[in-house]
């Protein structure tokens, strides 16, 4: 039986958040591809589509604004928030998802029973259930990233901030030096939209992004308590 | 008042304990035809264990579909034993008397039944028993309290266990009659379960407060069952899922699907094992009233969750409401909804001519039950298919032949469980029916004979 000191939560060493600078995102989708290489999410075609199955941790939401030819593109980068007030976490019986130290939302994949009642109560759409075992042609096998759990199906995954950076980077607890590491779809992003770090560390790039006056948190007035920011996209000519 | 039929005990033994010795060939049909339907939905389920869950019609908005659904409609169904039973216990009503086991028999199985649901509904059910049911003390990881999922088989479990007591303490007395008039092997099984009864005073006297007991230990958890079922929706974010009138609409949505399934139960009992000494017009007539008022409380509350809902008038809740009532396919479905539950039946159910009909009570209360799925179902889906501004589905969910096989399954398990039971055990109890005729002697009140008890109406 664990010990009560084992039970004690440890002082918090991170609290890992991210920004989202809307005004340079171009929508490339550069992060998407990133992120499914990085973190084994099986490969979407056509059908996993039209059957509303898809599974992407992150995917671009785009949204048009006016009328042609005056119209915009707006971009969305939409990956799980991390909330620090998360309602997915508080429904799963068997904690399959909880809370950690470091302000990640984790997902534990042995533990998940797939009741799918987190995914129910996800307003970002973040979670994604897994329909079918997922396969992978035979010459692409051996590109999946051993670091990272290959799921079966019956079970939940999200994003998960790429934890496995993040444990590699904080091993035995190491001190981490702002922007020493990055998530997969942040190293991807051509034109550095997206910043991560600890939010802890006050002169980290993203604390500093954090307190900016553009910055905003999607379906606030729900009270989740996101651990990422947007900024709000500006326009020269507004 | 009642058309009183006077039946001696022999007669009563008699023909309720007929098909107890004899086994005739129509149930035999009955019970293979229901056995290979349920064996049907078992491999439907084998298949889809074997697949993924990529068989149902199930996608990404909507995680929940058919298999809640159902799991919400035969947890309501089992609010009938109790309605029946002990509510009408305490209150003394007198035509419980021929109902009052196959309701509780039929809460005993609809739970079991409702129990499995979230296992087939699970992603991967084998986890459920290793995390679960043998709690993991070697790493002190928990159930997590928090979570709805376990309140649900907490409150269902604890129903289902003082259920399944309230059912034997009442049969106790009549499981000593088969042992009487039975031999051999089968007289040792009903003896061993008669727990040595002799129908001495003593006995009968503990086995009335344990069932007035019972009776009104079962009554918090009968509110407490489908209160706690309505809170996996009323803890969510999801829109039009968290009214605070949730919990009392689902518990008297419960009793009205519930009631309705014990008509279509006793009539269809009545036809099968020809009790048409014991069920009456009278009792058929009774429950009707009892509908009504329950129909009507129910509407009520469901005009409730509506007002409430749309009352902050949030974006969200008026695009749910929309799709329920005004967009196709579930327009049809919620006209079909609101017209088998209420519209249709509860003014028919005002005529007294409908009321003593067994025919039109059978269509009445089936109409109910398939406009209660229904309900469920426009609960369940459409507030998934409109979860929030960034809930985008050009689809909409339909059910897979798996599903629906599971359903039809689920059904047929119900009453494969009640006519098996029903060949072993007298459906209606025969102490009941027996103390019932004590109470009619009649006594002469200067020129006309009135009943000397007069309890019902």
């Amino acid at each position: 039986m664990a010990t009560r000191a084992q039970t004690q939560p440890k002082p918090p060493a991170h609290k890992w958040g991210m920004v989202i600078d809307l005004d340079r995102c171009t929508g490339c989708q550069a992060c998407v591809i990133a992120c499914q290489a990085e973190n084994n999410v099986p490969i979407n075609d056509e059908k996993s589509f039209l059957d509303g199955r898809v599974i992407e941790w992150i995917r671009v939401e785009r949204y048009w604004e006016g009328d042609f030819p005056d119209v915009k593109a707006r971009f969305l980068p939409v990956l799980c928030q991390h909330c620090d007030n998360a309602p997915c976490e508080s429904v799963c019986p068997v904690y399959a998802t909880y809370h950690n130290n470091e302000g990640l939302n984790v997902q534990v994949y042995n533990r998940c029973v797939g009741t799918r009642f987190c995914g129910n109560n996800c307003p970002y759409h973040a979670r994604l259930f897994n329909y079918w075992e997922p396969v992978w042609p035979e010459d692409l096998r051996n590109q999946l990233n051993p670091d990272v759990t290959v799921r079966t199906r019956g079970i939940m995954e999200k994003c998960s901030f790429c934890i496995q950076r993040i444990r590699r980077a904080t091993r035995g607890g190491k001190k981490v030096e702002d922007q020493a590491f990055n998530p997969a779809c942040v190293q991807a992003c051509p034109t550095d939209a997206m910043t991560f770090g600890d939010l802890l560390n006050e002169d980290s790039r993203v604390s500093r992004m954090w307190e900016d006056e553009r910055a905003y948190r999607v379906l606030e007035a729900l009270g989740t308590n996101p651990s990422v920011k947007y900024l709000k996209q500006v326009d020269a000519d507004a | 008042m009642y058309h009183r039929r006077t039946l001696t005990d022999a007669q009563i033994n008699r023909e309720l304990l007929d098909v107890v010795f004899r086994t005739p060939m129509w149930w035999v049909a009955i019970v293979s035809v229901l056995g290979i339907i349920v064996a049907g939905a078992a491999s439907a389920f084998g298949f889809m264990m074997n697949q993924g869950l990529g068989v149902t019609g199930l996608q990404q908005p909507i995680f929940w579909g058919f298999f809640i659904t159902n799991f919400i409609f035969w947890v309501g169904i089992s609010h009938a034993g109790v309605m029946i039973s002990a509510i009408l216990r305490l209150s003394q009503a007198e035509w419980r008397r021929p109902m009052v086991r196959a309701a509780e028999t039929m809460t005993v199985f609809a739970l079991t039944v409702s129990l499995l649901q979230p296992l087939i509904h699970a992603g991967r059910p084998w986890r459920i028993f290793y995390w679960v049911f043998p709690y993991d003390w070697a790493r002190g990881i928990w159930p997590d309290v928090r979570s709805p999922l376990v309140w649900d088989p907490t409150a269902i479990i604890t129903y289902l266990t003082s259920s399944t007591l309230f059912v034997y303490t009442a049969l106790i007395p009549d499981l000593a009659v088969i042992r009487d008039r039975s031999t051999g092997w089968r007289r040792t099984v009903y003896g061993i379960l008669s727990l040595g009864w002799h129908g001495n005073p003593r006995q009968w006297k503990l086995q009335g407060i344990a069932g007035i007991l019972l009776s009104a230990l079962i009554l918090p958890v009968f509110v407490s069952v489908h209160s706690i079922v309505s809170w996996d929706f009323g803890v969510s974010l999801v829109p039009s899922w968290h009214t605070t009138v949730f919990a009392p609409y689902f518990v008297i949505g419960a009793v009205h699907s519930g009631v309705s399934a014990v008509v279509t139960l006793m009539i269809v009992m009545r036809k099968l094992y020809k009790l048409e000494n014991f069920i009456w017009e009278e009792h058929i007539d009774a429950v009707a009233r009892l509908l009504i008022v329950v129909a009507t409380a129910w509407m009520f509350f469901f005009w409730l969750d509506i007002v409430f809902g749309l009352w902050l008038r949030e974006e969200q809740e008026i695009t749910v409401w929309q799709l329920r009532m005004f967009e196709p396919p579930w327009s049809w479905l919620f006209l079909a909804f609101i017209m088998f539950s209420y519209i249709i039946p509860v003014p028919l159910w005002l005529f007294r001519r409908v009321r003593r009909s067994f025919t039109w009570m059978l269509w009445t209360s089936l109409m109910v039950n398939v406009g209660m799925f229904l309900e469920r179902l426009i609960i369940i889906v459409p507030a998934l298919m409109r979860k929030g501004p960034w809930t985008f589905t050009f689809d909409t969910y339909r059910p897979s032949a798996v599903e629906v096989t599971i359903i039809v399954g689920s059904i047929a398990l119900v009453a494969l469980l009640l006519m098996l039971f029903s060949k072993f055990f007298p459906l209606i109890p025969l102490w009941e029916e027996k103390e019932g005729q004590k109470l009619i002697d009649e006594v002469k009140v200067g020129d006309r004979v009135i009943p000397a008890l007069v309890k019902e109406h």
